[in-house]
């Protein structure tokens, strides 16, 4: 029987459309526990590869014959290995290509909805770690949202939609993720922004994003507002885009909402936090679409693979937009916190510039989930 | 560190430092300690939870210029 390689790509389709299928998770039970390819038909068994070299006899029967069956591992070496001796065994069975490095790093683009004038506005879906990064289409020209280090999928889209990225905006200083925005603002001769209150200690050259800045993307005039609202950092800033979309950052998710514990003291943001989400937001017209900077669980997102949602709805059904009382708003933000992202203090370092490691040690960085949001 | 065994498996990818490491200690006695050079980052948390899963002891560790040492003492 064969041994098949699959993308990334591909599994990430098969989570999207919600396919049956089994992951044999050849990693260590930490890492697994930690992180792994979610979806909701996917059928889980975890067993380290250093307990299979003697083979695989013992595991045959538990690993089904009716639905295909993915070997996953870090990088994919022991993804083969594993692979190579169900193979033997008179298995068909794939592994997916590049492990887990491959799976946090791939990006699906989805078209979100059009503009008023013409254009479009797409979401990049990092499936593998929650990232959600955004570029606006207009006549021409695009702006592009919390770019993620994978800088050369922005770059090829914009290529082939044909138009030339002229503006490049991070919400945040980012601590889940290093940032693709600099890199890809110095490619493309475009400007990099960012909010100055985050930027206090960057090491390079940035555009302020300030309340009430306006940023126009195209000929037609579709105007991006700023929109101040910290609490997930202290420069944390919103997005309104064609009177249409809220760009909300790690302030509001679908289901969650911003931890203001990343970059400072819970105790110190949760007012912030509070206000931008009970007074600041509460302004804001309830049919604006929501699109947040991440997804925490897989059922955030909708049938066609983006993650998105009303601002009315989210009034109406997110727990964290719910709790009237501040004393106990204060105590779920600040009193049961997930563990911090992987390396988030090295990453806001890179981010602000001041260190420069290599690619390799950049993908280590970013192994994980993004773990920004709380419930 | 008094090891009965020098492993080099620098170099080596994943799954080889383990699969080596494991080969090697099979030929060692109870209590004897082997020494294992890699320079494959994921091998830190995989010769860890292999000891650990193994019955042995990972007694020390160090990073010195990309080089990780391990000393794993079998059990």
């Amino acid at each position: 029987m064969i041994v098949t390689p699959i993308t990334a790509g591909e599994v990430a389709k098969k989570v999207i459309n919600k396919e049956n299928f089994f992951i044999l998770d050849v990693r260590n039970e930490d890492a697994f526990t930690d992180w792994k390819i979610e979806g909701e038909s996917i059928q889980y068994m975890n067993i380290p590869y250093f307990d299979l070299i003697d083979g695989v006899e013992e595991i045959l029967d538990q690993i089904p014959t009716d639905k295909e069956v993915i070997v996953v591992c870090a990088k994919e070496g022991s993804s083969i290995f594993v692979a190579e001796m169900i193979a033997e065994e008179g298995r068909d069975v794939s592994y997916l290509q590049g492990g887990m490095k491959a799976w946090s790093e791939h990006l699906e683009p989805v078209k979100v909805g059009d503009l008023k004038d013409g254009g479009a506005i797409y979401q990049f879906v990092r499936i593998g770690k929650g990232c959600l990064s955004y570029m606006i289409v207009s006549n021409g020209e695009a702006v592009i949202v919390d770019a993620t280090r994978m800088t050369d999928v922005f770059i090829d889209f914009a290529k082939q939609l044909d138009v030339k990225i002229t503006n490049v905006l991070d919400t945040h200083l980012h601590a889940d993720h290093i940032s693709g925005g600099r890199k890809i603002a110095e490619a493309v001769n475009g400007t990099y922004w960012l909010p100055p209150k985050d930027a206090t200690e960057v090491t390079f050259d940035y555009e302020p994003l300030e309340d009430g800045r306006v940023i126009t993307v195209g000929t037609s005039k579709i105007d991006i507002q700023a929109l101040y609202s910290p609490g997930h950092t202290i420069g944390s800033t919103s997005f309104i885009v064609d009177n249409a979309y809220l760009l909300s950052g790690d302030i509001l998710f679908i289901d969650s909402i911003g931890r203001p514990d990343l970059a400072g003291l819970a105790e110190d943001w949760v007012g912030d936090l509070r206000e931008t989400l009970y007074s600041r937001y509460r302004g804001l017209a309830e049919d604006l679409l929501v699109l947040p900077a991440h997804f925490m669980i897989i059922e955030e997102l909708n049938e066609d693979g983006s993650v998105s949602e009303k601002l009315g709805k989210l009034f109406a059904n997110n727990h964290g937009l719910n709790i009237e009382d501040e004393q106990e708003f204060r105590q779920m933000v600040t009193g049961n916190l997930p563990p911090q992202p992987n390396a988030y203090q090295e990453i806001r370092q890179m981010n602000m510039g001041k260190i420069a490691p290599d690619e390799e040690t950049q993908r280590e960085m970013e192994i994980g989930p993004n773990r920004c949001a709380v419930r | 560190m008094n090891a009965a065994k020098v492993l080099d498996a620098k170099g080596l990818a994943c799954p080889m430092p383990v699969v080596r490491a494991r080969k090697t200690m099979k030929e060692m006695e109870t209590g004897e300690i082997l020494e294992i050079q890699t320079t494959d980052k994921g091998s830190r948390a995989d010769l860890t939870a292999w000891a650990k899963s193994g019955g042995h002891e990972m007694i020390d560790q160090k990073e010195d210029a990309g080089v990780f040492t391990f000393w794993i003492k079998k059990g």
